[in-house]
C-alpha cells in the first residue's frame, strides 16, 4: 500500500495526535462524562488507523507494529484480571472489589478503581483493533504480489 | 408500540438477507443489521418519558433517569459486534483469495 | 418521540432493504452506513450518550475494514435466476416469517409502552450507585462494579477475535 499525496500526509501529522489526545480525555474521564474505556479505546484506535491509512507501508514497518499492538492488547487483560484479584491482598474475598478510597463523586481523582479499569480496558480495546486492521492490511499487501 | 414492530420489521430484513443472500459479504451486513435491530430494541425498553441521560448531578435530588442497565449491555454488544464483523471479514477475505470468489455455494462445490 | 423514532426507523429499514439488493458490492457497504449512522441518531434522541460515542466510532471502523476487503475484489452481485423450488422456498419463508411475526406481538403485549417504563432490578442501581460506587455516570458504574463479569467477558471475547484474525491471516498456509 503506497502513501497519499503530500497534502492528506501534512494533515493527518496535524490531526492524529489531537484525535489521540481526545481519546485519552474520554478514557480519563469516563467515570464523569459520557465515555469510557470502550469509546475512548476505539477513539485511540481510529487515530492509529488514520495514520496507517495516509502513510502506507513506506513510512511505518507493519509487521513490527502488528507484534508489539498484540503484546500490548496481553499485558492489558492480563492487567485487568490483577487488578480484579487485587482485593485479596486486603483480605477481602471478592472478585472485581472496588478497593481503593471512593473520593467525593465529581472530581477526576475519584471512584476508587474504576479509573484504573477504564485506563486498561482502553489500552485493551485498542491493541485488538489495532490487531485486526493491522493483519488485514499485511495480508492484503502479501496476497497482492 | 409501533416503535417495536418497526424494530422487529428491521430485524426480519436482516434475517431475510442471510436466509437468501448468497454472497459472504452480504451475509455478513445483514448480521450487523440483526445486530442493529437487538441494540435499538434494548435502548426502547429501558427510555422513560422526560427521564435524563444516567449521569449524575451530584448535590440535586429527585431526578428521574432513564434505566441506565440496558444501555450498559449494548455498550459491550456493540463492541463485541464490532468483533464479530471483523473476524467475518477475515474469514472472507482468507476464502477469497484461495476460491477468488465470494459465492459461498461455489465455495461449498470446490474441494482442496 | 415515538413518532420521531419511527421515521428514521423508516429510513434505516429502507437503508438496509437496499444494501441487500445493490448490485454493487462497494454501494452495499456504504448503504450500511446509513443504518449505523441513523442509529446513533436515535442513541442521542433516547439519551444514551456513551452508546452514541461508541457506534458512531465502531461503525466508521467497520466501515473502513468492508471497504479494505470489497475494493480489490469482484464487486458484481451474483445473479440468482428464480425456479420452481425457489418459489416453495419463498412461500415457505413467508409462512415462518408471519409466524414469528405473531410471536413477537404476543411478546411484546405485557411490555410497557414506550417512554412508561418501571425501573424493576435497576432501582438499586440508580438509588444507590453514587455511594457505592463514587462514579457520577452510572453507565460506567454499572459496567466496571456491579456487572463487572460481563466487561471481563467481553475483554476476552475481544482478545480472542484479535487472536483469531491473527492466526487466520498471518498463518502460511500449506502450498
Amino acid at each position: 500500500m503506497e502513501g497519499m499525496s503530500t497534502i492528506v500526509k501534512k494533515i493527518t501529522q496535524l490531526m492524529a495526535g489531537l484525535i489521540f489526545l481526545y481519546g485519552i480525555y474520554i478514557i480519563l474521564h469516563g467515570h464523569l462524562t459520557p465515555g469510557g474505556g470502550f469509546a475512548g479505546g476505539a477513539i485511540i484506535a481510529g487515530a492509529f488507523i488514520l495514520l496507517i491509512l495516509a502513510f502506507g507501508n513506506s513510512a511505518l514497518n507493519l509487521k513490527k507494529e502488528v507484534a508489539g499492538s498484540s503484546n500490548i492488547e496481553s499485558v492489558a487483560i492480563l492487567m485487568v484480571t490483577i487488578l480484579a484479584m487485587m482485593a485479596l491482598l486486603f483480605g477481602i474475598k471478592v472478585f472485581f472489589f472496588n478497593f481503593l478510597p471512593k473520593g467525593t463523586p465529581g472530581e477526576l481523582l475519584s471512584a476508587g478503581a474504576i479509573p484504573l479499569y477504564n485506563i486498561f480496558i482502553g489500552i485493551e480495546v485498542a491493541g485488538a483493533i489495532l490487531t485486526i486492521f493491522l493483519a488485514l492490511v499485511i495480508f492484503k499487501e502479501e496476497s497482492s504480489k | 408500540m409501533t416503535v417495536y414492530i418497526l424494530c422487529f420489521v428491521l430485524f426480519l430484513v436482516g434475517l431475510y438477507g442471510v436466509i437468501t443472500r448468497r454472497n459472504l459479504i452480504k451475509i455478513a451486513i445483514s448480521m450487523s443489521i440483526m445486530e442493529f435491530s437487538i441494540f435499538l430494541l434494548l435502548v426502547l425498553i429501558g427510555y422513560i418519558d422526560n427521564g435524563l441521560a444516567p449521569i449524575v448531578d451530584p448535590g440535586t435530588t429527585g431526578q428521574v433517569y432513564v434505566d441506565p442497565l440496558p444501555q450498559a449491555m449494548v455498550l459491550t454488544a456493540i463492541v463485541i459486534g464490532l468483533a464479530t464483523t471483523a473476524m467475518l471479514m477475515a474469514i472472507a477475505i482468507r476464502l477469497y483469495r484461495k476460491y477468488k470468489t465470494f459465492d459461498i455455494r461455489e465455495i461449498k462445490n470446490l474441494r482442496g | 418521540m415515538e413518532l420521531t423514532i419511527s421515521i428514521i426507523l423508516g429510513f434505516m429499514i429502507i437503508g438496509a432493504i437496499y444494501a441487500l439488493h445493490a448490485k454493487d458490492l462497494l454501494s452495499a457497504v456504504i448503504a450500511i452506513g446509513m443504518v449505523g449512522y441513523g442509529l446513533v441518531i436515535c442513541f442521542l434522541l433516547l439519551k444514551a450518550p456513551d452508546l452514541a460515542i461508541v457506534q458512531i466510532v465502531v461503525e466508521t471502523i467497520t466501515l473502513v475494514i468492508m471497504v479494505a476487503v470489497v475494493l480489490d475484489s469482484t464487486r458484481s452481485e451474483i445473479e440468482t435466476i428464480p425456479d420452481r423450488r425457489s418459489i416453495v422456498q419463498m412461500i415457505l419463508g413467508f409462512i415462518i416469517f408471519a409466524g414469528l411475526f405473531y410471536f413477537f406481538i404476543q411478546a411484546i403485549e405485557n411490555l410497557d409502552p414506550l417512554g412508561a417504563h418501571t425501573l424493576r432490578m435497576s432501582e438499586i442501581y440508580v438509588n444507590g450507585a453514587v455511594e457505592k460506587t463514587g462514579s457520577v455516570n452510572l453507565v460506567t458504574g454499572v459496567l466496571f462494579d456491579f456487572r463487572a463479569y460481563d466487561t471481563l467477558g467481553e475483554a476476552v471475547i475481544l482478545y480472542t477475535a484479535a487472536l483469531g484474525a491473527l492466526t487466520l491471516l498471518r498463518m502460511k498456509g500449506k502450498k
